[in-house]
């Protein structure tokens, strides 16, 4: 096994449908990385997807190597906190970086973490879109208001000292995200948000970077009635419990 | 593993508190603060003639919970109508992304990926 050194990042990417992006994200996070001289993994958990985007990966691991690329896909779609666990069983890093593999997430945020990481020593650096100039590209005003109103709502009833509860675009120390794995119960947004409010409860800090969010997929899903009703279910249920 | 009863004010993890504040849940302590806010305001409101405070304190103090409930919804479309003014909207970012997958598809093409 190749000699690992103490600042090497593990990037964590759950696929499903992501024959076009997938080598997109793979190249600008090897560029980024081999840019700012940062050791790294790269860890694809495909969920069986039908789109062909397993033979994608295996090309890239071609291109860029078997110790770069780690492929380790599951039979079939389940979900984000599961791929988490059983990507984590893989990593080699201290770090783990968590993030989108649609692009809406740029890697070149990923070397402002780890500044951000070392500056405070923090277990976890959040990305914002709500702080300085984080942001959002390609959302409508009716989208907008139902997230400020959504993390509005989180804030006062949490109070999580994060700006951005449901963003999942995340650097973590490797052990805490594992303590924090253990703990986590819930699933879709509302996971991102416990994943914060567990982690100020076990007394680990936070650390916030402005990012971009690039959301291209827009008119094609997203923020239905039902998934409204499940966060706010959740973030009850948040309220409740922690 | 999570406690089932939001109300039990003995955490059930391992976990041992650093602080009551730590071991209580959030509505716990919106609870415990209304409660303690609550009966303050009816001791002075309510109380029996005997004891009442002077006239002028009275009278704003039994409209105040309505004031604060006020008070607060203004403040919450204030700042969410602030926020959503000023949520950045990330034109250079998205025109750069372009740009990046322009030049990672030509260099993933020249490397031998086949789309």
């Amino acid at each position: 096994m190749a000699a690992r050194g103490p600042g090497r990042v593990s990037v964590l990417l759950r696929t499903y449908d992501e024959r076009d992006n997938l080598p997109l994200v793979v190249w600008l996070l090897a560029r980024t990385f081999s840019d700012s001289g940062i050791d790294f993994e790269i860890i694809i958990i495909d969920d069986g997807s039908p789109d062909g985007t397993q033979e994608v990966a295996q090309q890239l691991e071609k291109i860029y190597g078997s110790d770069k690329i780690l492929l380790r896909p599951r039979a079939k779609k389940l979900g984000l906190g599961t791929a988490y666990i059983h990507g984590m069983k893989y990593a080699t890093g201290n770090f783990i970086v968590i993030m989108d593999a649609d692009l809406s997430h740029h890697p070149k945020f990923i070397p402002e973490f780890i500044r951000k990481q070392k500056e405070g020593n923090f277990d976890i650096v959040s990305g914002t879109r709500y702080k300085g100039n984080g942001g959002v590209y390609g959302w409508d005003l009716k989208r907008k208001l139902i997230s400020r109103g959504a993390n509005f709502l989180t804030q006062v009833l949490l109070r999580p000292g994060a700006s951005d509860l449901t963003g999942s675009f995340r650097l973590y120390r490797k052990e805490v995200l594992q303590k924090l794995m253990e703990k986590c119960v819930s699933k879709g947004y509302v996971f991102q948000m416990e994943m914060i409010v567990r982690a100020r409860q076990l007394g680990f800090t936070v650390g916030e970077v402005p990012i971009s969010f690039v959301d291209r997929v827009y008119g094609e899903s997203k923020l239905g009635g039902n998934e409204i009703v499940s966060f706010l279910k959740g973030l009850l249920t948040l309220f409740a419990t922690t | 593993r999570l406690s089932s009863f939001p109300f039990s004010p003995f955490p059930l993890s391992p976990l041992t508190p650093l602080s009551p504040q730590a071991a209580m849940t959030k509505l716990a302590q919106w609870l415990c603060g209304l409660a303690l806010l609550g009966s303050a305001w009816a001791a002075l409101a309510l109380a029996p003639p005997g004891l009442q405070p002077p006239a002028p304190l009275r009278q704003a103090l039994l409209p105040l919970p309505v004031y604060l409930l006020v008070a607060f919804g203004c403040y919450s479309l204030a700042t969410v109508g602030y926020r959503l003014a000023t949520f950045n909207d990330c034109e250079e970012a998205a025109a750069e992304l372009q740009e990046h997958i322009r030049a990672a598809r030509a260099d993933l093409q020249r490397r031998g990926l086949r789309l």
